[in-house]
């Protein structure tokens, strides 16, 4: 059989090689008829969407621990039109003045917005026309008593389809998906972003030909160029797989040690882990060699919202992310809002000075309903998994105490509801306060651990607002007083045998990795992109070498100095 | 009381996405009737608690719209709906 190349729109760079699944979607045939009880038609539509609501809010959780936030918040957008006030007025207009059936009527009333949006003749709006087809489907499958579609893959294939939907590819299994195919849409359809989140080749636009994919075994799928090549011979395969091999090599090139543990000269080994705030910066953590989380920021789950994530929300989404990471070890750091970035349901007041206010742990502390269900959703998904809490912005030791006794709290209530919990947690706290850098020798008794969060810890060292251009040039956490304070918590944490991890920016600098490095730091946690350098800078100095280097440079007189220092020894 | 206002959308996706979907919110909370016309492409008053209506005004950056409410609270809605697209849907930039 000879090849045929057929030419769409690259959507999602890649190549895959794979046999092709069709993925059919069966358009629901509504009839039309005239009924006598439309009270009974207008209560089935009602219920319809009642469910239909329910669905997607699942949907949307799902597509939140699955994929992301940008997915989660297409399902939010499809509830929405269900709850259009036009769209109901009109669709119950048809069944109670014309007396229609249900069915009928929910298909009209949606055709005819899904038509207006699409005459407008924009990318984005004949989209938004996509998004209420869907959502009309759903209802109608309802209407009509028909069980969801979903697909299961048992290898991996090409899906091939005239469009894929958001509900279409929520079930689907994605380690299983090698690429997307769809005859309809652009690059900015759902497909193609969807294929971008999930690092999977996709090619939109193929047209009728694309069909022509339904009956063949192999395929070639080049989401670059936008070719899809039905049948090819086993020459041209070679050929394809060679240059996804070099193209997944090339962007590998950076990132081929960082598999590797990060060991100093003389073979003294620190962790390298992640700084995250999503299940998928989870995945990315791992291609970038991180050996665990050394801060989840759990603000994701709580922000542009109107209320806050119950419990169950919650321990879906940390479930989800303690599984990608297996056994590895996840520091989650319980809320840190305050009130510069305010929650509405969280009712802060306007503070004068955000950055001195109710925030962290105060802000927790002061709700503890919202607090509670934090923790408890913690530690059930944490079953099974290595899972270590901290706590932002503690002070004193009063503040430590408070934390400790909410999470006994927390550990009590599931105990007495007989739920699945994780028993050994580390505890510790975030070292982001002077006060709390300076007591370090007495917190270290009562926590696990400590993290440096340096970012708010120069800021408040050196007095200087990190958000105010006028003064952000001063909170440099490469300041003689900021290194001397790291020091001076490492010392304390590790005469009474408890570790420390760093997960502000300074982590991820490889400017500052001897310094830490010769502190005596544990843990470095950074932004995934970083780790690949951060691991091969520490591989490059001696334990003794650092130790030299830090003390030269915390004898330094300012920050300026101590950059210059640390340039002439960088790599 | 019959109240509107004109105000020039200046958020770089127009009222489509997320602040489509503020605005609607936004206007679902008062009583009033409140319409919103596109009149930069000349589109027919349309209702503001309608998330589909307001898509369908097409409204782009730099378009100039009339909001209109007719109700007890009218005056606030406006100046309420005005703000929200003045302060850019609370966004920087």
């Amino acid at each position: 059989m000879l090849t045929k190349t057929i030419q769409g729109m690259g959507a999602s760079e890649g190549i895959a090689v794979g046999p092709v699944f069709r993925y059919e979607v069966h358009r629901l045939v509504v009839d039309r008829r005239q009924v006598d009880d439309v009270k009974h038609e207008a209560t089935r539509l009602d219920a319809a969407l009642a469910q239909a609501r329910q669905e997607l809010q699942r949907l949307s959780a799902q597509a939140q621990a699955d994929i992301g936030a940008d997915e989660a918040a297409i399902f939010e957008a499809h509830a929405m039109f269900l709850d259009d006030p036009e769209l109901l007025e009109r669709v119950h207009t048809t069944i109670e003045t014309l007396q229609m059936n249900a069915e009928y009527a929910w298909q009209e009333g949606t055709e005819h917005y899904i038509a207006a949006l699409r005459a407008i003749g924009d990318e984005y709006l004949s989209a938004r026309a996509a998004d209420v087809e869907d959502v009309a489907q759903r209802v109608q499958r309802i209407l009509q008593g028909g069980g969801t579609q979903s697909i299961t893959l048992t290898e991996p294939v090409v899906i091939v389809a005239n469009d894929l939907t958001p509900s279409d590819t929520v079930t689907l299994e994605k380690t299983k998906v090698l690429a997307f195919c769809t005859a309809t849409g652009g690059p900015t359809s759902h497909v193609a972003i969807l294929a971008k989140a999930l690092g999977i080749p996709a090619v939109v636009g193929l047209g009728e030909e694309a069909n022509q994919l339904a009956t063949t075994a192999q395929v070639i799928v080049d989401g670059t160029s936008g070719e899809v090549l039905i049948g090819p011979d086993e020459a041209t395969i070679a050929g394809y797989r060679q240059r996804a091999g070099s193209l997944s090599q090339k962007r590998q090139g950076a990132l081929k040690s960082t598999g590797q543990p990060a060991v100093t000269l003389d073979g003294v080994r620190v962790e390298v882990v992640a700084n995250i705030g999503s299940p998928a910066d989870a995945i990315e953590a791992l291609q970038y060699g991180a050996e665990g989380i050394g801060l989840l920021r759990t603000e994701f789950l709580f922000l542009e919202r109107e209320t806050g994530p119950d419990e169950d929300e919650q321990t879906a989404v940390y479930r989800a992310i303690f599984q990608i990471m297996g056994r590895r070890p996840v520091v989650v750091r319980t809320l840190d809002i305050g009130g510069d970035k305010p929650a509405s349901y969280l009712s802060t007041i306007s503070e004068m000075n955000p950055f001195l206010g109710v925030r962290g742990a105060r802000l927790s502390l002061t709700h503890t309903d919202v607090f509670q269900a934090q923790l408890r959703a913690l530690l059930r998904a944490g079953a099974g998994h290595n899972l270590k809490i901290m706590f932002p912005m503690i002070a004193t030791l009063e503040e430590v105490y408070a934390v400790q006794e909410q999470v006994e709290q927390a550990r009590a209530m599931l105990e007495a509801s007989g739920m699945d919990y994780a028993q050994k947690v580390e505890i510790g706290i975030m070292v982001e306060v002077p006060s709390a850098a300076l007591m370090a020798d007495v917190l270290a008794k009562t926590v696990d651990f400590f993290s440096i969060g340096t970012n708010d810890l120069a800021q408040y060292t050196l007095a200087a607002d990190r958000t105010n251009a006028g003064v952000s040039k001063l909170a440099d956490a490469l300041h003689p007083s900021v290194l001397r304070l790291i020091r001076v918590v490492i010392e304390a944490a590790h005469a009474q045998g408890k570790w420390v991890g760093l997960c502000g920016e300074l982590a991820g600098n490889p400017l500052a990795t001897p310094v830490l490095l010769g502190l005596g730091l544990d843990e470095f946690s950074m932004t995934p992109k970083a780790i690949p350098v951060v691991k091969q800078t520490i591989r490059h100095f001696s334990a003794s070498e650092v130790r030299n280097i830090a003390e030269h440079a915390l004898a330094l007189s300012s920050a300026t100095e101590v950059r210059a220092y640390l340039e002439s020894v960088a790599l | 009381m019959s109240v509107s206002s004109e105000v020039v959308v200046r958020h770089k996706v127009g009222l489509h996405a997320r602040p489509a979907a503020l605005f609607v919110k936004a206007a679902s909370g008062f009583a009033s009737r409140i319409t919103v016309e596109n009149l930069t492409k000349g589109t027919a008053a349309t209702n503001a608690r309608s998330i589909l209506s307001v898509l369908s005004a097409a409204v782009q950056m730099n378009d100039r719209v009339r909001i209109t409410a007719d109700g007890g609270d009218a005056e606030a809605a406006v100046t309420a709906l005005c703000d929200l697209i003045k302060n850019n849907f609370g966004e920087m930039g």
